[in-house]
């Protein structure tokens, strides 16, 4: 079986889209060990952080006002399902009424440009790039660029547009782990980091 | 002559907590910002059938030594009294494999109810209660489960849902500093909803890590001016 790129690989190349002097929010999940301890310096994920020249501290309403109000260029979010049209669903699970989407619409819905960062199929091997969203939405037709373990792809207004794949996988291949129909892009090449 | 607002124990300051209240409790659901001994003090007071409005349900101790070496209390401390009735939150339980938060159980048995709200929403609403307004009309949560009930209308060509205002019985809020009138600063990204939940209850009540005299705290950097502070308790961590 051909290798899928890892996690932090998937990261390495999220991280070719941050440009310089924008503003990104990085929601939950590990982003690995900090030196310092102090638990009132931490970030989304309850990890603490380290302090740098120029930070500013503010609070939750502040903070919502950045996103909603399109002051954010860029989020990255996972997914559990990504649609054709670009509508995420991120928070809610069958059989998980309590767990909660955080700030995950507000961004969704206030960001200028959303990324999803996420796996290419379920550990069942089922699609997670559909034609319709089966679970709970976060947001409609907001997802700009998805970065899986085997491809990137970009949501158009003419549908999914298949840009770059993992060393080895051929188009072919990662269209038939999409339920979703894969526009080839005319320049298509690997993932390179 | 000033009314006294600094008490000396948390015991004494949530000591009129009543059954049925509603209360705001600040921070982001961890360690840092979390009034961990004033819920610890209500959890011991033992009020019953409250509604709480906070981001995070809490995890309650044992899974919170994975956030933090040696963990702390948080809400989670309410609901293994029975004491809460529903909670209005961005983030009930985590999301994680199970066990997560004890309040996935509760709910699942029908004993605690759950409003749930998105992190923005929340914190807008809880500004709007504190303000004083009717409510607001925000993009997020269209075409999702949120809207379900909800007033839509278009404004500028965009879709836009209505939602209320959030106000409270009791706040209960933790800050770094605050001087014998109210006044409050805080300290790093334990700020979170704090701010916004001191100013809309009823009765605020502040634990902070130290207390000082009036004139004591820079004036141009006083986050929570002191009209919006009822209880201080000096709670050092």
């Amino acid at each position: 079986m051909k290798a899928r790129l890892d996690e932090q690989t998937i990261a390495l190349r999220v991280a070719k889209e941050f440009e310089d002097g924008r503003g990104i929010n990085l929601g939950y999940g590990a982003l690995g060990e900090d030196k310092q301890k102090d638990y009132e310096l931490i970030n989304a994920s309850d990890q603490p952080v380290t302090p740098m020249p120029g930070m500013c501290f503010f609070d939750s309403a502040m903070s919502f006002d950045m996103i909603r109000g399109g002051h954010i260029d860029l989020v990255v979010l996972g997914a559990y399902q990504v649609s054709q049209t670009g509508d995420l669903a991120n928070w809610g699970r069958p059989g998980r009424p309590a767990t909660g989407m955080g700030g995950g619409m507000d961004l969704a819905a206030g960001c200028k440009s959303v990324i999803v960062m996420m796996l290419h199929n379920t550990k069942d091997g089922a699609a997670r790039i559909v034609k319709q969203c089966s679970f709970p939405l976060t947001a409609k037709n907001c997802v700009d660029k998805i970065f899986t373990d085997l491809a990137v792809i970009d949501v158009t207004p003419k549908g999914l547009i298949l840009k770059e794949v993992a060393p080895g996988w051929t188009a072919e291949e990662v269209q038939s782990l999409t339920e979703a129909p894969l526009i080839i892009a005319d320049d298509l090449k690997e993932i390179e980091l | 002559m000033a009314m006294n607002k600094v008490f000396s124990s948390c015991d004494d300051a949530v000591a009129d907590i009543f059954d049925g209240a509603v209360i705001m409790i600040g921070g982001f659901g961890s360690y840092g910002g979390l009034p961990i001994s004033l819920i610890v003090a209500l959890a011991k007071q033992g009020a019953r059938n409250l509604t709480i409005i906070a981001n995070q349900g809490g995890v309650g101790l044992e899974l919170s030594k994975k956030i933090k070496p040696g963990g702390y209390q948080d809400i989670g401390a309410l609901y293994a009294k029975g004491q809460v009735k529903k909670f209005i939150g961005s983030v009930p339980a985590l999301g994680g494999m199970p066990p997560t938060s004890p309040i996935e159980t509760l709910h699942r048995e029908g004993k605690v109810e759950i409003e749930m709200v998105p992190q923005g929403t929340l914190a807008e609403r809880i500004r709007a209660g504190a303000g004083g307004l009717g409510g607001f009309y925000t993009p997020t949560g269209v075409g999702t489960p949120v809207e379900i009930g909800k007033e839509k209308k278009v404004i500028n060509g965009k879709e836009y849902l209505l939602e209320l205002p959030l106000t409270a019985d009791f706040a209960l809020i933790k800050a770094h500093k605050a001087d014998t009138l109210g006044n409050l600063v805080y300290r790093g990204t334990a700020r979170c909803f704090n701010p916004v939940m001191a100013m809309a209850a009823k009765t605020t009540i502040v634990e902070v890590d130290e207390l000082v005299q009036p004139g004591e705290l820079d004036p141009e950097v006083i986050v929570t001016p002191h009209p919006f502070v009822s209880r201080i308790v000096e709670v050092p961590r």
